[in-house]
């Protein structure tokens, strides 16, 4: 996004003519934009800032005289002190790192698939499935989580359709135990091996880290899968349509299978878009709030406890408001760090070499036509 | 996006060596076959997308004992239309419904006339700062609003907004995405349109909003399907920014009665019903400009 900015430097052009008065009308137009989002934007993260050093309690100015700098403390009774505050924190890190590792793959790859299949030109009612999958994303996260409690409620439509071909379903969103320890307990491992249980990590041993995410955040992951991936099908059908269905009808003319054609013809073009959604994903996935809100509220055993949620609630709830401001700032590193990481994982290297066969390519045209 | 016919032809040539070809009628059993198992994959994958509102539907319109019995079937027992009677006449749905509506007015007139006057300068007034500006824009794109809930609160607190419409209304009506978008657009629009205009003597305003804003319309409908969209939606500013029952939008008064803050039991009729209701507005907009949401990109690459 940051190449797109242009920093115009027009020094020697003479001001006047018909350009004349063009910055004074520049910075009017822009002034509603700027004003606004400094005010409700810049100036609030800077305050808040102030506040995750103090120990403000929510009671008049946080600038006001009683307030005191309390330095590191907000940040540290969070990550280091492993008190309530430590574990809390934790836990909601440790649920939402479990969400972002299995929405964002799954919504992606979904999301993909949806595209290629109702992306060709000769489907009939493509426009019918279009809507059906992307109708989901939509609605507020407000009204489809109160639809999803309903289907996910202990005899609710899901477990009705389990209960059909003989699985009796869980409670979903009342279930606190954890899906990768559940499928340890089935082969009957139960308690972990003290390496995992001796330490750990922000007031949870490494066996709580690895207990999965728990059947409750389980509904609410295949329900972000459900919601998201319509839109990230609109993306990847605008990439898809952008490429044009010459190479792939070429490719299929030479009898490439489909599989062949997706792997070695289509992904490899469709790199850009595919960092557009792992973003997006990733951004999306570690601010989790609307669902939890509305939903569970960090319930059964705090095992939905969002970052997101955590924050809101330390401060609005708890009146805890340096912690909660704390978590913010946490929360914002972490999706910068891996916004970042990201980026630079699926770089486009300097010389690539799919970029390198292009240079080949004429003479071997050659030899084909020898 | 980035995908030349250079590329193309390359992997092309690529895969023309690679693959034999099959012969005739292999060729069309195959496709046949594949055809057959497309469609009805897609026609089960639509199904699973669709069947929850389904329920939703059918649930609304059934007594509360039987939803909690029968939960899957789509056709009611009993029909009734009680949950919308109790949720029009005997709550305060239709205040959350006024809230919602007003403030979704507001925002999206806000933000259309905003960015679209931010992204006409960005994209073609000269002047000293611009690209400062612009990047300014594009970096607060990228701060994620839940970690703006304490910020916002405290500067629409110091300010002396809270529980007020000013408090709902304002910090959303800029959104940096919409500036974005008519940035995007306005720098497509060839240069010599304006020129006419600006030699018979028009001023910047002028020129702007009787010139070059008509012609911004697909622009413009894009932003306005997001702004409703996006604060029909909102959830967590509102949380934020208020606190009394006459002030409550849709999505904060649905999700307080969700979580049985305000209801007994679980009354599955009442609470589908109200997520119903709110999900029509964005619904109707859809569907009328579904053919512009679905095919945004193939109106974009056309010259």
């Amino acid at each position: 996004m940051t190449a797109t900015v242009s920093a115009p430097r027009r020094a020697g052009r003479p001001s006047g003519g018909v350009r004349r008065g063009e910055a004074v009308a520049g910075w009017a137009f822009t002034a509603p934009v700027l004003v606004i989002l400094g005010i409700f934007l810049l100036v609030p993260v800077l305050m808040a800032l102030w506040v995750s050093f103090s120990d403000w309690s929510g009671r008049g100015s946080p600038f006001s005289g009683n307030v005191n700098f309390v330095g590191l403390d907000n940040y540290a009774a969070i990550t280091a002190e492993g008190g309530l505050p430590t574990r809390d924190f934790g836990t909601a890190l440790r649920n939402n790192a479990w969400y972002v590792l299995l929405v964002v793959p799954l919504q992606t790859a979904l999301s993909l698939f949806l595209a290629v299949l109702v992306n060709r030109a000769v489907l009939r009612g493509r426009g019918l499935f279009r809507t059906a999958f992307y109708f989901p994303s939509v609605t507020s996260s407000v009204a489809i989580t109160v639809l999803w409690l309903f289907l996910f409620s202990a005899s609710g439509a899901v477990n009705q359709i389990l209960g059909a071909v003989g699985i009796a379903g869980p409670n979903w969103f009342n279930d606190p135990s954890g899906v990768v320890h559940n499928a340890l307990g089935a082969v009957g491992v139960t308690d972990g091996p003290a390496a995992l249980t001796g330490s750990g990590f922000l007031g949870l041993t490494w066996w709580d880290w690895l207990s999965g995410p728990s059947v409750a955040m389980s509904a609410f992951i295949l329900m972000a899968v459900f919601t998201t991936s319509g839109t990230f099908m609109l993306l990847f059908i605008a990439a898809l349509q952008n490429l044009g269905g010459d190479v792939d009808e070429a490719a299929m003319m030479d009898g490439a299978n489909a599989w062949q054609r997706f792997w070695r013809v289509t992904l490899p073009q469709l790199r850009p878009t595919l960092f557009t959604v792992l973003t997006l994903g990733l951004i999306g996935c570690w601010q989790v709030f609307d669902q939890i809100y509305t939903g569970t509220q960090g319930g059964p055993g705090k095992t939905t406890l969002t970052p997101a949620y955590l924050s809101y609630s330390a401060a609005f709830l708890d009146q805890d408001w340096g912690q909660g401001a704390a978590i913010a700032f946490i929360l914002f590193a972490i999706i910068v760090i891996l916004t970042i990481f990201q980026r630079w994982v699926l770089r486009d290297r300097p010389v690539s070499k799919r970029r390198a066969r292009q240079y080949e390519l004429p003479q071997k045209k050659k030899e084909v036509a020898r | 996006m980035t995908g030349t016919s250079f590329a193309k032809a390359e992997i092309a040539a690529a895969v023309s060596r690679k693959w034999e070809k099959p012969t005739r009628q292999r060729w069309h059993t195959r496709t046949l076959t594949w055809q057959i198992l497309l469609y009805a994959l897609l026609v089960v994958l639509a199904l699973i997308y669709i069947s929850p509102f389904l329920v939703q539907i059918s649930t609304s319109l059934k007594p509360d004992a039987e939803a909690a019995t029968d939960a899957i079937s789509l056709i009611p027992q009993t029909w009734t239309v009680a949950a919308y009677e109790r949720l029009f006449l005997r709550s305060d749905f239709p205040i959350w419904f006024a809230n919602s509506a007003i403030v979704t007015l507001f925002v999206t007139l806000g933000r259309v006339f905003f960015a679209s006057l931010a992204g006409y300068a960005l994209a073609r007034l000269h002047f000293r700062g611009r690209g400062v500006v612009f990047a300014a824009v594009v970096a607060v794109m990228a701060v994620p609003t839940v970690v703006l809930l304490i910020p916002k609160f405290l500067v629409i607190n110091q300010l002396g907004m809270y529980d007020s419409y000013a408090g709902m209304i304002l910090p959303l009506l800029v959104d940096a995405a919409g500036v974005f978008i008519m940035k995007n657009f306005f720098e497509s629009v060839p240069v010599s349109v304006e020129e006419q205009a600006r030699i018979d003597g028009a001023g910047t305003f002028r020129l702007f909003w009787s010139v070059v804003l008509p012609m911004a319309r697909p622009a413009l409908i894009t932003i306005v399907i997001l702004s409703f969209q996006g604060s029909w939606n909102e959830l967590s500013h509102f949380i934020i920014s208020t606190q009394s029952p006459e002030l409550t939008t849709l999505t904060k008064g649905v999700a307080r009665l969700a979580s049985g803050q305000l209801s007994q039991g679980t009354q599955y009729p009442l609470k589908l019903a109200a997520a119903l209701i709110m999900t029509i507005p964005v619904a109707v907009l859809f569907f009328i400009f579904q053919r512009r949401i679905m095919n945004a990109s193939e109106g974009a690459v056309k010259e």
